[in-house]
């Protein structure tokens, strides 16, 4: 099956039936064996046991960038390529992308109250991923307010371009600007500077929580392909009785 | 394991994460059975792709 197979709905669909099973088991054994690690894993000598929700809350924040950056490369199928499946993808990775951003929001704000002394503050990298957020829940909506799936795609393609503009802002925001966030630990020049006993614990959830995406993005594109063959079965049925 | 004095906000974190993970995951199931209800029924009444075959049949 080459690439310009999966451009038909119908190939897609076939695919994502054979592969979905074995992606959803890979997910869970990996997520196992991620909380496993992440429970075993040691204290740290400043964060205390607070460590632990690292290992959540950093494969949440990377997706949540992930996600935007999925849906700007479907953007520019849509725009450029005009490929079928295109703003099938970028629809029904942007829920998908909401719920990381929002438990990478959260669960940030449960590690900074015991180790910054505050829940929230109005800093550079808070704010652009809250940005990011707000930018998420404004892409659904225009899906939703827009009847046409072809129209709503390219307004969405292109508001989600603008969008991208935030993703190096909330890369760079702990380097540019002096914020409460630590700076990048992993993604880093020079390597990562986490230990080993915190590292690979969170490599092992960060991959689980990349493949559970790819696992509910596949499973969410067929969903948005049958909602398009019920729409276009009432339209045809509608004609029908109009005639 | 012990969690210390910050249990609750470890606790928390973790049970966030997996009430939002399953939602999810509730969500893209019954909308994946809706779907398929929904192409079902309008084949039921007559109505049928161009191509003549089965809206349903993802294989």
């Amino acid at each position: 099956m080459t690439l310009l197979d999966l451009a038909n709905p119908t190939k897609f669909l076939s695919l994502t039936a054979r592969v979905l099973p074995w992606l959803a088991g890979a997910t869970a054994i990996l997520l196992l064996i991620g909380l496993y690690q992440s429970a075993m894993a040691p204290d740290d000598y400043q964060q205390r046991a607070t460590v632990k929700i690292m290992f959540i809350h950093v494969p949440n924040a990377w997706l949540s960038m992930f996600v935007w950056g999925v849906m700007s490369l479907s953007a520019l199928g849509t725009l450029v390529w005009r490929h079928p499946l295109a703003d099938v993808a970028a629809k029904a990775a942007a829920p998908i992308g909401a719920a990381f951003t929002f438990l990478a929001l959260v669960t940030g704000s449960l590690w900074g109250k015991p180790m910054w002394g505050t829940y929230w503050e109005w800093d550079a990298r808070l704010t652009s991923v809250l940005i990011l957020f707000l930018m998420y829940l404004g892409l659904i909506a225009l899906w939703r307010a827009v009847d046409d799936p072809s129209r709503a795609a390219r307004a969405a393609a292109i508001l989600t371009l603008v969008g991208a503009i935030n993703l190096p802002i909330i890369k760079f925001s702990v380097d540019w600007w002096n914020t409460l966030h630590q700076p990048a630990s992993v993604m880093r020049m020079g390597g990562p500077s986490l230990d080993k006993a915190f590292l690979i614990p969170l490599l092992v959830m960060a991959l689980g929580f990349s493949l559970l995406f790819v696992t509910l993005h596949l499973a969410a594109m067929r969903n948005e392909i049958l909602r398009r063959r019920v729409r276009a079965l009432q339209m045809m049925q509608a004609s029908q009785q109009a005639a | 394991m012990a969690l210390g004095p910050y249990a609750t906000f470890i606790v928390t974190s973790y049970a966030l994460v997996a009430a939002v993970v399953l939602i999810l995951i509730v969500w893209i199931a019954i909308d994946y059975r809706r779907q398929k209800a929904q192409l079902r029924e309008l084949e039921a009444s007559g109505v049928t792709r161009r191509s003549g075959r089965n809206a349903t049949d993802i294989r």
